[in-house]
């Protein structure tokens, strides 16, 4: 009934599967060996290559890295401290400028007054140059005016100049006190 | 009957060539009738199901089902020498020249900034390189062996995969050689590892495990040597083999049955034909799986075979 089953665990006429002929042998050996040698001899060099540079590669890039910001960090604490000397020395420039501001006005005041007192003191004595000689010209004038007067009131000439002078003198003496008496 | 019933002289004499098989009972096996099916053992029981299923429609002896004369296809350069080649020894050639060619283009010109492509070639290498390498041996003895578990690694992958790929629909190593060889290269590796680790001490910390009282080392001893010089070289790759081996015919009869099914099989049985296609596409995916997962297990038990005879106690 069943001749496929029996078929199938009978009959071992057949070649040997686990027994591997010469040639079987042989070319499988060529097959192994030809790709051993492949890779031994280019591919995992190649490979090894590749891998050494990367990581060569990744470590430069590493060192770069820290180089850069080493660089950045000394930067800036250059530039901080540069900015905070730029700062002092403004303060100073600063107050160098206030004082000198200072000075140069109370110079100006200073001059300002001298010349006022100056053209003050001038004028004053102006002043009294002109009353003075204010003075002297009416002295003179009033005098002889007051002779003359004095000559036609009373008719007579009073030739005698020193007479007459003292007379003058008296008599301006005399309304000197006046003015005198009556402030 | 005679397993080559059909004797059609070809050329006259029909010496045995280096694969044991004449010419003559190569033709026969390509009709090979159901009672001629041969299979590994984890298929059998597999195909005695199918078979038995089949039995009704298969009277008249129209299926035929896979046999293990897949693995043994005419050869058809320098036949007679030591050079043999049939298809699965050219897929052989083709997918090391593929991988070859693969991996040089990849890494010809290796940037830092890696692109698309170097992304993936470095994902594949790193894949061996720190998930095996590297984790199981360290750095200095993972790089030590790195070249060899990386071509162990990736010339089983790109010899597992084209049982899937149309067109070639073999793997390579599902002919006994490449495990064997592959097998041989890691005994060998794990060996030599151990004796320049510990020359002198190797063999006798591996058969004779220290902390263990003397009289049980006379049982203990022949286990150890049983286990490790003897048994795993042969399921490393026995493993490999029978996984490939049973893939192959899995798929061979799915889509084989479906082609019985579809254009054989009388009316509402060639409704089957779908069921075994949709079989036969979920066993493709599946494939691809064990194609990549024989391939790391190869890699990864080479690699704690080397570890070990590293790390071997004193």
């Amino acid at each position: 009934m069943l001749p496929a089953i029996s078929a199938v665990i009978a009959a071992e006429e057949n070649p040997n599967p686990l027994l591997p002929a010469v040639a079987d042998l042989v070319w499988s050996s060529i097959v192994f060996v030809v790709i051993l040698i492949f890779f031994l001899w280019k591919i995992l060099p190649n490979m090894k290559k590749m891998l050494d540079a990367r990581a060569a590669a990744i470590e430069g890039k590493i060192a770069d890295a820290e180089v850069v910001q080493r660089e950045a960090e000394q930067a800036l604490t250059q530039y901080t401290a540069q900015l905070a000397e730029a700062r002092s020395e403004a303060v100073v420039i600063r107050e160098a400028a206030r004082a000198d501001g200072k000075n140069i006005v109370d110079e100006a005041k200073d001059a300002a007054a001298a010349e006022a007192a100056r053209i003050t003191a001038t004028a004053h004595a102006q002043i009294e140059a002109e009353r003075q000689s204010a003075i002297v010209s009416l002295r003179t004038e009033v005098g002889s005016l007051a002779i003359d007067l004095a000559r036609q009131v009373i008719g007579e000439a009073l030739d005698d100049d020193k007479k007459s002078k003292a007379l003058v003198d008296r008599f301006l003496a005399d309304l000197e006190k006046n003015e005198k008496v009556k402030k | 009957m005679s397993p080559c019933r059909e004797r059609i002289p070809l050329n006259g004499s029909h010496p045995r060539d280096s694969w044991g098989i004449s010419p003559t009972c190569r033709v026969d096996a390509i009709r090979v009738p159901p009672s001629r099916i041969s299979l590994s053992k984890q298929e059998k029981a597999l195909l005695g199901n199918v078979a038995f299923m089949l039995s009704a429609s298969t009277e008249d002896g129209g299926f035929v089902g896979p046999s293990i004369m897949e693995f043994f296809p005419p050869s058809f350069l320098f036949v007679g020498t030591p050079f043999e080649i049939n298809r699965i020894i050219m897929i052989r050639i083709v997918m090391a020249t593929l991988l070859i060619l693969l991996f040089w283009l990849g890494t010809r010109k290796m940037t830092i900034v890696p692109g698309r492509f170097q992304s993936l070639i470095e994902m594949g290498l790193d894949l061996v390189r720190v998930n095996i390498a590297e984790d199981l041996l360290g750095k200095k003895d993972g790089a030590r062996f790195l070249p060899l578990l990386t071509t162990i690694f990736w010339a089983t992958l790109f010899l597992n995969i084209p049982g899937i790929i149309p067109g070639f629909n073999i793997a390579g190593t599902s002919l006994v050689g490449m495990p064997i060889v592959m097998a041989v290269i890691a005994y060998v590796m794990f060996i030599y590892a151990g004796l320049r680790k510990h020359p002198g001490t190797f063999l006798k910390a591996s058969l004779f495990p220290p902390g263990v009282p003397w009289p049980i080392y006379i049982i203990v001893t022949p286990i150890e040597f049983f286990s490790i010089f003897i048994l795993r070289p042969i399921t490393l790759s026995l493993r490999l083999l029978m996984n490939m081996v049973a893939g192959h015919l899995l798929l061979v009869l799915c889509f084989t049955a479906t082609q019985f099914f579809l254009f054989e099989a009388e009316g509402g049985f060639k409704l089957f034909g779908a069921g075994t296609l949709a079989f036969g596409f979920i066993f493709s995916l599946f494939e691809i799986l064990v194609a990549v997962l024989q391939a790391y297990v190869f890699t990864l038990l080479t690699t704690v075979y080397i570890q070990l005879a590293l790390a071997e106690e004193h």
